[in-house]
């Protein structure tokens, strides 16, 4: 039972990602950057978390409480994710919108982001396909950008470039920690008041006072996250992650959660993975994100790959991303083929596992648009066995976003 | 008789020229918490390290070879409906399948359990 190099199975499918991006990327040739390690990394090692290589740096995978323990202790209280790892950058258009100027390069509403508020959208290419996925929030004219860790260098590349002249984009070298579940929002009140002014997509620059110094310090809280819980973002300077973890970690509702729980809860939120769910080879349209492309910008028609994506919207998409519940008790894991009843090949699983709060196997994946609405009969072909599967709704359990 | 293990992390222990395989604890606590587990239907030639049953953690599926060759006269069906039984119990309860053993001396290619803890204590 080869489990010491399966059980990683999702790290080496994100290193196998990478390492397929980097043929997408212009700068393939370049050596590798040595792997790298968040300022929480000893802390992980404290908590004994176990460290697994995950788009280039150090993680921790899961803590002794393990991912089932994880995921469920998230859902029912709060849980605490290094999420450091991700790209953090500041745009800024001198004398001009930041927002109005980033819309070039994306299909989302970002122009007409009230203050404090942030959106969901793609980087996308001149064919329509998605180079990562983004939360922006509009700080004034500047835009605050969080992008995936294993794209930061080419997302920000791309963007310097491609606004070279109009916009600068300052990267910033900041830790990130969330902290997700119906309690944080409890949790979080006690430390920085100004966290309970937010709602779901709401941000704010936030002063909290060292606990060890009463030194003051900036910390920008982001209500929003990646479990389909309230909860929120918190981006500090690196040399104060580390008390802030521990300080929220001495909460008696906050346990320390690894990739391994973030993956089955963001699953479970029907929430996309890059390099997963999606990649250059999606649209939004396909990608089923066509809620984060207001009609302005589908009428504007003047971001990369408009055109392939307005014609999407027109006549419709060849495959479209689904949500995909297993009959039996057997997960579909992230390649496994999707046939239609007849046996015809329908497309494949791109993220699937076990929903410890569904309580059953879960996934999502792309089909023909024909096979796309909710309880249309499939199989899965799971082992050489074609198993019974059907198309459902997403998300697989309910969200609990703070809407105010 | 007592106990053998495999490099592959499983144990067997002999009845007669029935083989009773599991998991090993170890083997258990690297996998985690175990959602799905599939046994092999009795009847079943298997050579030794072929495909015989399968275990699945919230993150990953494993395969459990055949440790031995022979005939599968058992498979748990317990676990297919209470899979965590191999988390609480792998070394008794938690057995995968038993296995009618087509030649015993493949038995001497095992390790017995301090060449196992010795194998483990090298990988951590």
């Amino acid at each position: 039972m080869p489990q010491i190099s399966q059980v990683q199975a999702t790290e080496e499918g994100e290193l196998r990602n990478q390492s397929r991006r980097a043929t997408w990327s212009r700068k393939s040739l370049e050596p590798q950057n040595p792997i790298k390690r968040t300022p929480l990394y000893d802390l992980h090692l404290e908590l004994g978390g176990k460290i697994v290589p995950f788009a280039g740096y150090e993680m921790p995978v899961q803590y002794p409480l393990g991912v089932m323990g994880e995921h469920l202790h998230t859902r029912a209280k709060a849980g605490l994710f290094d999420v450091s790892h991700m790209g953090q950058a500041k745009l800024t258009a001198e004398g001009k919108d930041a927002a109005a100027v980033f819309e070039s390069l994306v299909p989302g509403g970002i122009e007409t982001l009230q203050e404090g508020r942030m959106r969901y959208t793609q980087l996308t290419n001149e064919t329509g396909g998605i180079r990562d996925d983004l939360m922006a929030t509009r700080f004034g004219d500047t835009l605050w950008l969080v992008v995936n860790a294993a794209c930061k260098e080419d997302d920000f590349a791309h963007i310097s470039s491609a606004l070279e002249g109009q916009a600068a984009l300052e990267i910033a070298d900041r830790a990130l920690l969330a902290l997700q579940g119906p309690a944080a929002g409890e949790v979080l009140a006690q430390l920085m008041p100004a966290s309970t002014d937010l709602v779901f997509m709401q941000a704010a620059w936030a002063n909290w006072s060292l606990p060890d110094s009463g030194q003051s310090v900036d910390v920008l809280i982001s209500r929003c996250g990646y479990t389909g819980e309230d909860g929120f973002e918190l981006s500090i300077a690196p040399e104060h992650a580390d008390i802030l973890a521990r300080t929220l970690l001495a909460h008696a509702d906050v346990e320390p959660i690894g990739l391994g729980a973030r993956d089955s809860l963001r699953l479970e939120a029907g929430l996309c993975l890059y390099g997963h769910d999606i990649d250059l080879t999606t649209s939004p349209a396909e990608a089923d994100l066509l809620w984060s492309v207001p009609k302005r910008r589908r009428a504007q028609a003047n971001f990369p790959g408009a055109e392939t994506l307005n014609q999407h919207i027109e006549n419709g998409v060849t495959k479209k991303r689904v949500g995909i519940l297993p009959e039996g008790r057997a997960p579909a894991r992230e390649g496994t083929q999707i046939e239609s009843l007849d046996g015809e090949p329908l497309g494949q699983i791109t993220s699937g596992g076990f929903g410890p709060t569904l309580g059953g196997p879960l996934a999502m994946g792309y089909v023909p648009a024909a096979f796309s609405l909710p309880d249309t009969q499939i199989h899965l072909i799971v082992r050489g066995k074609a198993l019974p599967a059907r198309v459902a709704a997403m998300p697989f359990v309910p969200q609990n976003y703070r809407k105010g | 008789m007592s106990k053998k293990y495999t490099k592959d992390h499983e144990w067997v222990q002999l009845d007669g020229d029935v083989a009773t395989v599991g998991i090993t604890d170890y083997a258990q606590s690297q996998l985690g918490d175990v959602v799905f587990v599939e046994v092999p239907e009795a009847g079943r030639q298997v050579g030794q390290g072929d495909d015989a049953a399968v275990v699945e953690s919230v993150k990953a599926a494993s395969e459990v070879y055949a440790p031995l060759s022979g005939e599968i006269v058992e498979g748990n069906g317990a676990l297919e409906d209470n899979p965590a039984m191999v988390n609480e119990d792998a070394d008794n309860q938690g057995w995968f399948f038993k296995l009618k053993l087509a030649d015993t001396s493949e038995l001497d290619g095992l390790m017995d359990e301090a060449a196992y803890a010795d194998f483990v204590k090298e990988l951590d």
